[in-house]
């Protein structure tokens, strides 16, 4: 089922929780309503529900306006952040309790809701725990025996605000691609909340980003990573790398500082976006940058060794994380303390005025073949 | 090297990290004892005194009988009208914003503050043949004043706040999840009512009803104004006790108060290892 946000506000006393928004989200989808807390995605979620009413605008289920329509017969399935088991149920009271308060002409035998509830506890893995109560499951069994009993309804729209907020990492690894793979068996459209860009970008076929209440970009994960339209999506996506610079020509310079460009720009003042995997670290400076760099810590994390940098002779607001690969770690062993020079190899330039990033690549230094790292090609320099 | 260090530093002597325990529970011990086990004890040593026949003679004699009845049937009737009025009024006070609502939650504890005796005074002048209520129910042919019914209006005036009070807190702690689950279900108000709040609040609400009966059991002082005291019909056991007193048995007063301690520890006792379980099952301990 299709569903349509159509010029939706929403505000609590003076704070404007939702600017007029519009959204369409095809039937099938698994999207992701992404932003930091505040940015009104619960609200959103809850309108969508019907637990929350908007000040303007409608909803349309499947073209249907259900604006007006009760939660209680939108007939969505909705997953709590905190799970909201009854605590005095059994699981699979729990699961049938959906199905035992339908109204006696549909209200399937109790035979029936046996049979159902069995099915849905199995299609869960938490069959051999029907009997327990949801004090006495981990947080990952509660959130599956919610899910479950959400998809009880068999409903068309599942809606889940922050499911996987309250576990540890690995469970909600495991949950979220259970989710996925359980989405795409049953083909509902869901629409899932949440704060982690990782699990947005892993789990969604789209992710709306969301700000103070306004919706700053939806595309599918690969789009927005690759052309994100705003600076607050570039920000909110991993971490990004500043340099605040004067214009001189086709040059940004700020203190010791500069890039050359690859083409002249007329605004006075630009920054510069550099994402970590887009720029490379040498001992010495190249032609078209120098940006000198102190190491201030050095952390090996999973698959690659992660910088963290300390301008030197200029200034960021934040200091910079530049990643590195295991070899050339090894090749180079950089120590705090050591000085480097960080160079560009794709970059994204917001202009004054403008709030779209032109991207910016030094084909110099960038190797044909983009399957090929191309930091391993660097490391005879580094060495 | 490390073992030098920790021989140097000041060693705690139990396990315990938190301070003051052992003065904390001393002092706590120490007034239990003083505020329940020396009435009990007391009370034991008074009626020590007289014989099993003697002590079944005094608590068995037909007007102390009739007492316990009346007082038992109407301390069961006050508390579960208490019960459905005291979860009503928690329910608003809970769930609702109108203006003047802290004065009404502070007036909840009226009957508390007021004496007894007052309460008393007060209800009796009000539901007498000519007070105000009185007159007005004496027309549709119900007499209050002087019947048992005005001893369930004194209990339940003087026990109301109990229900109140210890339904109020877990109104408050309900998760507004777990009914917006019940309705996305399809659960109609009602259904989320009956299924998914009350059964929290149940626990709650019975050691409410529980503390306003055994309240009820001990009232006195509300009772005799409004009661009118006729024997067999409308005395109260505590009534029973005063009137021992009166006549210098002590021992006997004793007797009968021991027979309401009884009721009142028996039906404490039943509640809590009832509530334990359910509430084991809820949090799982």
């Amino acid at each position: 089922m299709s569903i349509r946000v159509e010029n939706i506000s929403k505000r609590f006393g003076q704070f404007q929780a939702l600017q007029p928004l519009t959204l369409e989200i095809p039937d099938g989808e698994l999207v992701g309503l992404l932003g930091p807390s505040g940015s009104g995605k619960t609200t959103l979620l809850r309108i969508i529900a019907g637990l929350e009413t908007a000040d303007t605008g409608r909803i349309l289920f499947h073209g249907q306006d259900v604006t007006n329509v009760h939660v209680r017969d939108r007939r969505v399935g909705f997953v709590f952040q905190h799970y909201a088991l009854f605590r005095h149920m059994t699981v699979a009271q729990n699961v049938a309790f959906g199905l035992e308060v339908l109204p006696k002409a549909e209200r399937p035998s109790n035979t029936e809701i046996y049979k159902r509830v069995a099915n849905l506890l199995e299609m869960v893995q938490l069959g051999h725990l029907a009997k327990r109560y949801p004090s006495q499951l981990s947080g990952g069994q509660k959130q599956r025996v919610a899910l479950a009993r959400a998809l009880a309804m068999q409903p068309q729209v599942l809606l889940l605000d922050e499911p996987f907020g309250a576990l540890d990492a690995k469970v909600r690894k495991d949950l979220r691609r259970w989710l996925r793979s359980l989405h795409d068996e049953l083909h509902f459209t869901s629409v899932f909340v949440t704060h982690d860009q990782e699990e947005a970008l892993e789990l969604s076929d789209k992710v709306v980003v969301m700000s103070a209440g306004k919706i700053e970009q939806v595309d599918s994960p690969q789009e927005l990573y690759s052309r994100p339209e705003s600076r607050f999506v570039f920000d909110f996506l991993g971490h990004i790398n500043v340099l605040d610079a004067q214009v001189k020509g086709t040059r940004l310079q700020q203190g010791d500082a500069w890039v050359e460009l690859p083409k002249p720009i007329t605004v006075p003042v630009a920054q510069l976006y550099l994402r970590p995997h887009e720029v490379h670290l040498q001992q010495v400076p190249v032609a078209h940058a120098n940006l000198p760099l102190t190491i201030n810590a050095v952390s090996l994390i999973g698959a690659e060794v992660r910088l963290e940098l300390q301008p030197d002779g200029w200034q960021a607001d934040e200091p910079w994380e530049i990643g590195i690969s295991h070899a050339q770690y090894n090749a180079w062993q950089p120590m705090r303390g050591d000085r480097c020079y960080a160079v560009p190899d794709i970059g994204h330039l917001f202009m004054e005025g403008v709030t779209e990033p032109e991207t910016l690549t030094w084909a110099s230094t960038l190797i044909q073949d983009p399957n090929f790292p191309k930091r391993s090609a660097h490391l005879a320099e580094v060495s | 090297m490390s073992l030098a260090i920790a021989s140097s530093l000041p060693q705690s002597p139990g396990k315990r990290v938190l301070p003051g325990f052992a003065l904390s529970m001393g002092i706590s011990l120490l007034f239990i004892s003083l505020v329940l086990l020396l009435p009990i004890t007391g009370l034991i040593v008074q009626t020590a005194g007289m014989t099993w026949q003697e002590y079944w003679f005094v608590v068995s004699d037909p007007r102390v009988v009739a007492s316990y009845k009346v007082t038992l049937w109407a301390a069961l009737i006050a508390s579960l009208f208490n019960g459905v009025v005291g979860l009503l009024l928690a329910w608003v006070l809970v769930r609702y914003e109108f203006p003047g609502k802290r004065i009404v939650d502070a007036l909840m504890d009226l009957p508390f503050a007021l004496p007894t005796a007052v309460a008393g005074i007060t209800l009796s002048a009000l539901f007498a043949q000519n007070g105000w209520y009185g007159s007005m129910l004496a027309e549709l042919g119900i007499q209050v004043a002087y019947t048992p019914v005005g001893i369930i209006v004194a209990m339940s005036f003087t026990s109301l706040p109990f229900v109140v009070r210890t339904v109020q807190p877990v109104l408050e702690d309900l998760a507004p999840e777990d009914e917006e689950a019940g309705i996305t279900m399809g659960g109609t108000d009602w259904t989320v009512f009956r299924r998914i709040i009350f059964p929290s609040l149940w626990p709650g609400l019975l050691t409410g009803i529980a503390l306003s009966f055994t309240r009820s059991l001990g009232e006195f002082g509300a009772i005799i104004f409004i009661a009118g005291n006729m024997p067999y019909i409308s005395e109260v056991t505590s009534l029973m006790i005063f009137v021992r007193l009166q006549e210098y048995d002590y021992a006997g007063a004793s007797a009968i108060a021991s027979v309401v301690l009884m009721a009142s520890l028996v039906l404490l006792f039943l509640i809590n290892i009832w509530q334990a379980h359910y509430l084991r099952r809820i949090h799982g301990r």
